[in-house]
């Protein structure tokens, strides 16, 4: 990749012998240079590269960048990038992102999550009791920590299960890096189609779903039939690739400190803890989060110009000795683990976190209760880390139990 | 400790109520904020301190006397 010595460039992989640990020219720069160039594209575009938590924080909280990926400077992943629906609300700035993103802020709250978490408890028992079945060695991607999450969000979206091939074969495309800005507008359009005939299916046949409640909105003109199937692939596809691989790392982390064990088997508490910690520390949105400022705005020191872009990298932000003590270490009673960015921050900040963190909370202590002999079934060095991903995690996890 | 919530920047985030349930809470519509109580007692004041540090949409003010 062509760049100069002076803008390196902007790259995902992991170092081998720590494959939890964000890239080491990241860390350097946040200490050296904390907002600086990086190169895309083979050098054809150079964003900023914001790797400090408090500076993270101030572009993400900031009303001088927009997330539209449409700008001329937007720091995408692809050069050829196609805009998406309107349903994918991240990808747009106030007000179609309020009025997109207020359709479901009912969905997410915590009283009716919590009316889930009966619903997540017997799915987990049953995974797990299925996976105890096999004789092992056998994925734990597979066998739970990957259906576990697709099983919840087709239960919360009215998605009929048994078409879990196909969603998550889209799902994998579209973050999937080395996908061309073309496979990933397929991806979008066949995830839309798709649930655009769900849509017309609940209003003929309504159940207690959020797809039912989409179009019920359609029917009192908030939104078009378009924006409620892309808005329900917006969330179906999120629901997939972010707590399954929650689940799988993890499972790795916590094997790899089982000292720290009890505190996942803890009370309500300190598993809620443990799990703010583990988001922490893991960052799996580590494809970082994309700006484009709209103002000159001035961040860590540094002008940055109108129509320039910014690449927030959170799980270089989320390990900043200035703001977490230790960042390396995982600390499940960390003090002040709460102000992570895991979930990003400001307006665009994740709705389905109240979900991930009910899922995380019931899946975690429980596969620890129920396999006390839990072990990875090969040596770290041959898992499989998905480096070109935007989210990351792992391909498979054999294991033992 | 005197609280403010300022109901239009809310972004439904939910962590008010899961740090301050006493507190805050969401309105059944649309999710957005409820202030319960905007003068809490003493012992909610770090609870009330975090919430307004840790939600993303910088609604929550705080006026400590």
């Amino acid at each position: 990749m062509a760049s100069s010595p002076n803008v390196p460039a902007f790259t995902l992989t992991r170092p081998q012998d720590a494959p939890l640990d964000p890239p080491p020219l990241y860390e350097r720069l946040r200490e050296e240079q904390p907002v600086t160039r990086v190169s895309l594209w083979e050098g054809r575009l150079t964003p900023w590269l914001v790797t400090r938590w408090e500076d993270a924080r101030a572009v993400l909280g900031s009303p001088a960048f927009s997330t539209d990926p449409t700008h001329p400077g937007a720091p995408n992943f692809k050069e050829d990038e196609q805009p998406a629906p309107r349903g994918f609300f991240q990808n747009f700035d106030d007000p179609i992102h309020a009025a997109m993103r207020r359709t479901l802020t009912r969905e997410f709250m915590i009283k009716r999550i919590d009316t889930l978490r009966p619903a997540i408890a017997r799915l987990t028992d049953e995974l797990l009791t299925d996976l105890t079945k096999l004789s092992g060695p056998a994925d734990f991607v597979e066998h739970f920590a990957l259906p576990l999450p697709s099983l919840v969000i087709c239960e919360l979206l009215g998605v009929p299960y048994e078409e879990h091939p196909f969603f998550q074969e889209q799902s994998k495309t579209l973050v999937d890096l080395n996908a061309t800005g073309e496979e990933a507008a397929r991806a979008f359009a066949n995830l839309g189609e798709y649930l655009l005939r769900l849509v017309q299916t609940k209003r003929a046949t309504p159940g207690d779903d959020v797809v039912t409640r989409l179009a019920a909105q359609v029917d009192e003109g908030v939104i078009t039939d378009q924006d409620a199937a892309d808005l329900s692939a917006f969330l179906l596809f999120a629901g997939h690739e972010t707590t399954a691989n929650m689940i799988a790392l993890s499972t790795i982390t916590l094997l790899n400190h089982p000292d720290q064990i009890p505190h996942i088997l803890g009370g309500p508490d300190q598993v809620a803890s443990a799990v703010e910690e583990l988001l922490r520390y893991l960052s799996i949105v580590h494809g970082g989060l994309r700006r484009t400022a709209i103002d000159d705005v001035t961040i860590g020191g540094v002008t940055i110009h109108a129509g320039e872009g910014v690449i927030i990298p959170v799980h270089v932000a989320n390990r900043d000795p200035e703001f977490f003590t230790n960042p390396d270490d995982l600390d499940l009673e960390r003090a002040n683990v709460r102000q992570h960015l895991a979930f990003g921050y400001g307006i665009h900040q994740c709705l389905g976190q109240p979900l991930a963190r009910a899922e995380l909370q019931i899946a975690l202590p429980e596969v620890f209760r129920r396999l006390p002999d839990l072990k990875i079934a090969v040596p770290m060095e041959e898992i499989a880390f998905k480096q070109a991903t935007a989210v990351y995690g792992v391909r498979e996890l054999p294991v033992t139990w | 400790m005197h609280v403010e919530v300022d109901v239009p920047k809310c972004v439904a985030s939910g962590q008010c109520v899961l740090l301050a349930p006493d507190v805050f809470d969401q309105r059944e519509e649309d999710g957005m904020v409820v202030l319960l109580d905007d003068n809490p007692p003493a012992e909610l004041h770090d609870a009330v301190r975090e919430s307004a540090t840790v939600c993303p949409a910088a609604a929550i003010r705080l006026e400590e006397s």
